[in-house]
């Protein structure tokens, strides 16, 4: 039995990335848009503490930090996304975005 | 740098230029102020400027010759005033400058001190016009431009003075411009001066293209080189150009450096003019006779003296000074002036002296029967000019401005005279309603006695001195094309003497003598059978009435100034001018007029003897010959003939003695007091021949035929290229523009603007296409990206 190496952790990161992808992409709600963008971000985690631990070695945490970093971000952007989503709603009464077109021509 | 006595230096004198520059002070001053003036304060203010800038004229001229007179060698006799450069182009470098030798001071004297007296005489004569201060103005610019005429060191200066005189003649002729026909005589002598003048400036033309060449680079001599530019061949152009005398070589204008061009026979100058030849042609006799055809328009020689006898129409003044005693000796004045050039080509001295000679007799014979005073005089000032070609045709040059001096002053004399009678007899000229004007005009009869008695050539007077020496040096000429000429010139000038003496005592007896036929109407002896008596009576009814109007203004005028009346400047005896018609009794002159009488007949009878003393009565030769040779530098090399002094003595009895008295007593016997048939019944023996001598040859005639009816037929002609040709060409061509627009104008609106337009909407049309692409849908462009993105990817998998 092989022990679980960097591949692994990759391939989980990629089939997250994909996923959250696939939901930015055909989602018409904006929450699940924002869904999907959380789960892009977290597969970009995946990758930067599987690279420091395989990469830069045991005792270093600098993709920890990077992490870190993005989780912060991340709980920021939902804020500020939810707050878009609110304010489309007031405006459209509606989050799905096929109906947000105003910018059309 | 060796000494050369033919060489001229100049002294610079800087204050020559106040001589001309009093009288164009005046002019300007009567010009802008005259006719203010005269309203204000009277006629005297108009004649005081113009007076008063002649007499400064005067005593600026009166300096420089007591100067001159004084100088110590014959050759510091030149005197210079350099104003200002007044244009610089290649080689041609013109100066504003003035210079005076004693050729030029000579006639400096006889202009200011002539034109001084006769402006004082205009004081009176004119007293009546109404345009005072217009005459004055004209007069004082006459002076100003005959004054750069003689005084203008180069050409150029002396051009000014040419054309400035020929406007001031035309301005004073048709001074009376409202008669036709002195308007048209004005205009007549301003067209018939202007082809001579275009001769004169293509003279100059030619002389300066011929002056061109180069210098070789050791000897410094002169090499002629074609074109307007005169380079120096194979130095540098720095190089000093001058002659080993010291001579400024190269192209000039002015005389004194052509002068001693000539005479310095180290710059070849010389040889070359005489062997250069242009298509056959020799230049320099070229160069000459087209001068001498600028002499002959201005100094009324033939074929361009008509313009002389018309000239009368101005007023007696203006006879005198311009058209006797001053402008037409320009002519003379001028080849005297060129004495270097002319010596050197025989042919044009035997033109010269031919055309003077033939001029000489033929006015001559035209005045012998004129009834006109002035005519008389007028064809008398032609054939006196006539004589003065003779002599700077000959090469006596100096005899022929002794009798251009001698000729100023007996024939101002005499127009002066004739003004005074004219005035007497209430503005009537024709001598056939004159006659016994001795007992009235005792001082006009004695002035006009003495200067006939000069100019028929009496010993006793001037013209005796200047005329004689002038056929003496024609029959002595040896340089001339052929042997035979000069003496030939002396027979027909003899004659022409001859007949001077006799129309000039002609018209003495038939004005002073007899008995006073102007209050008998209009019969007089010879008009009776005159087949032109009707032409003559009708004209002199037009002047009359001219006369009348004038008269009429000038009454007006006076009424205008009552203080005019009684001024001094009508002397002791004021002119009674309120009858301007026949009938009244003669009456002498203002004292103005009769003081300068005296003054120019004085100066006739004595300028002879005292400037002339001929070589041949012992002493040391004329004085005027010696005061003019550093002028004339020619009148050393001009061959005669060598006479003994028992021969030139004879002939000086013969044309002093027997041509005068021949002449003189012809008229005694036919014209004294008016009583002899002869001359009528001559004329019914010989109608035709009458006739075509008092008709003056029909030259007139002949050129209206000609000359002008060919200028009209050419200008006709000209009109009807004018109008079809020319006006076709330039119709073609506003055609050919009009349709050139067109054309342009529809390429430029298919082609430009299809362009521009085409431009405009591809990018509308485009724009209009691809903004369905923005859908507003976030999700398309997310496609959009990722699409882009996989393909990325792909393309570097496939390109690796």
């Amino acid at each position: 039995m092989t022990s679980i190496g960097l591949p692994h952790f990759l391939i989980v990161g990629a089939a997250l990335f994909a996923l959250g992808m696939v939901t930015v992409v055909t989602r018409r709600n904006a929450v699940g848009i924002l869904m999907g963008v959380e789960l892009i971000l977290n597969a970009a985690n995946v990758n930067f503490v599987a690279f420091n631990h395989y990469v830069e070695g045991p005792g270093k945490i600098t993709g920890q930090v990077f992490s870190i970093f993005v989780i912060v971000l991340a709980a920021a952007e939902a804020a500020v996304g939810l707050a878009i989503v609110l304010a489309i709603y007031q405006t459209f009464r509606t989050i799905d975005v096929r109906e947000t077109d105003l910018l059309r021509e | 740098m060796e000494h050369n006595e033919a060489i001229a230096n100049a002294i610079q004198v800087g204050w020559l230029w106040l001589i001309p520059a009093f009288p164009l002070l005046g002019a300007a001053l009567n010009a802008l102020l005259g006719a203010r003036l005269q309203k204000r304060y009277g006629k005297r203010a108009v004649h005081a400027i113009a007076v008063g800038a002649m007499v400064l004229s005067c005593a600026v001229a009166e300096i420089a010759f007591w100067k001159m007179v004084f100088a110590h060698h014959p050759q510091e006799r030149f005197f210079e005033d350099h104003l200002w450069t007044m244009w610089q182009s290649g080689s041609l470098k013109v100066d504003l400058s003035f210079g005076l030798d004693p050729l030029g001071m000579l006639m400096t004297m006889i202009v200011t001190h002539v034109a001084t007296l006769i402006h004082v005489y205009s004081i009176g004569y004119m007293a009546d016009e109404p345009a005072y201060w217009r005459f004055f103005f004209w007069l004082n610019l006459f002076v100003f431009s005959m004054l750069l005429l003689v005084m203008g060191s180069n050409f150029v200066v002396m051009f000014f003075g040419w054309e400035g005189v020929g406007l001031c003649s035309y301005g004073l002729i048709a001074f009376w411009y409202e008669d036709l026909e002195k308007a048209k005589a004005g205009m007549k002598a301003f067209v018939v001066n202007r082809f001579g003048d275009f001769g004169f400036i293509i003279g100059l033309f030619v002389l300066f293209w011929s002056l061109a060449g180069a210098w070789a680079p050791q000897t410094n001599r002169w090499v002629p080189v074609r074109g307007l530019a005169g380079a120096v061949r194979g130095t540098s152009p720095d190089l000093p150009r001058v002659s080993p005398s010291g001579v400024p070589l190269g192209q000039t204008v002015e005389f004194r450096e052509l002068r001693n061009q000539i005479a310095d026979e180290s710059t070849g100058v010389a040889e070359h003019l005489k062997e250069m030849t242009f298509w056959g042609v020799p230049v320099l006799a070229l160069i000459c006779i087209l001068l001498f055809v600028g002499a002959a328009g201005k100094s009324a020689q033939i074929p361009l003296y008509v313009w002389l006898p018309d000239a009368m129409a101005g007023p007696t003044p203006v006879s005198a000074l311009i058209h006797a005693a001053t402008m037409v000796t320009a002519g003379v004045y001028m080849v005297a002036r060129l004495n270097f050039l002319f010596a050197l080509s025989p042919i044009a001295m035997t033109v010269v002296a031919t055309v003077g000679c033939l001029t000489a007799i033929f006015a001559a014979s035209i005045g012998f029967f004129q009834y006109d005073i002035k005519k008389v005089l007028a064809y008398s000032t032609v054939s006196q000019l006539g004589f003065m070609f003779i002599g700077v045709g000959v090469g006596a040059y100096w005899a022929g401005i002794f009798h251009l001096m001698t000729h100023a002053f007996f024939k101002a004399c005499l127009f002066l005279g004739s003004g005074s009678v004219i005035l007497a007899c209430h503005h009537e000229q024709d001598m056939r309603k004159m006659g016994g004007l001795r007992e009235y005009t005792p001082i006009t009869r004695w002035t006009y006695l003495a200067a006939c008695v000069t100019i028929a050539g009496f010993p006793v007077a001037s013209a005796f001195y200047s005329k004689d020496e002038i056929l003496w040096k024609a029959f002595t000429a040896r340089g001339l094309v052929a042997p035979w000429i000069g003496p030939a010139i002396y027979l027909v000038g003899t004659i022409a003497a001859l007949g001077t003496s006799f129309y000039m005592f002609r018209s003495y007896y038939m004005t002073f003598t007899g008995k006073y036929r102007g209050g008998e109407g209009h019969e007089a002896k010879e008009t009776e059978e005159d087949p032109h008596s009707v032409a003559a009576h009708a004209h002199a009814a037009a002047a009359d009435r001219s006369f009348d109007v004038v008269a009429a203004a000038a009454q007006v005028a006076e009424a205008a100034l009552p203080h005019e009346h009684g001024g001094g400047m009508h002397g002791a005896a004021p002119v009674v001018h309120d009858e301007a018609h026949h009938g009244g009794v003669p009456h002498e002159s203002p004292k103005s007029m009769t003081y300068v009488l005296i003054a120019l007949a004085a100066a006739s009878v004595l300028a002879g003897f005292v400037f002339g003393w001929p070589a041949a009565w012992g002493g040391h030769g004329p004085l005027l010959e010696q005061w003019l040779a550093p002028s004339l530098p020619a009148q050393e090399i001009v061959p005669f003939a060598h006479a003994e002094r028992s021969t030139e003595l004879l002939f000086q009895f013969m044309g002093g003695i027997l041509v005068a008295g021949a002449g003189w007593f012809a008229a005694w016997t036919l014209y004294a007091e008016n009583r002899s048939p002869v001359p009528g019944r001559l004329r019914a023996a010989f109608p035709r021949a009458w006739a075509l001598v008092f008709n003056k040859y029909y030259v007139d005639e002949l050129y209206q035929a000609t000359v002008v009816r060919g200028s009209l037929l050419l200008s006709r002609a000209m009109y009807w290229v004018d109008q079809n040709l020319i006006d076709g060409l330039v119709n073609f061509m506003g055609w050919l523009g009009r349709t050139v627009a067109y054309l342009d104008a529809a390429f430029d609106k298919y082609v430009v603007d299809g362009a521009v337009n085409g431009l405009g909407s591809l990018t509308w049309n485009s724009g209009r296409a691809l903004r369905r692409v923005q859908t507003g849908h976030i999700q398309s462009y997310l496609y959009g990206a990722l699409g882009g993105a996989i393909a990325f990817v792909i393309i570097q998998y496939v390109i690796r």
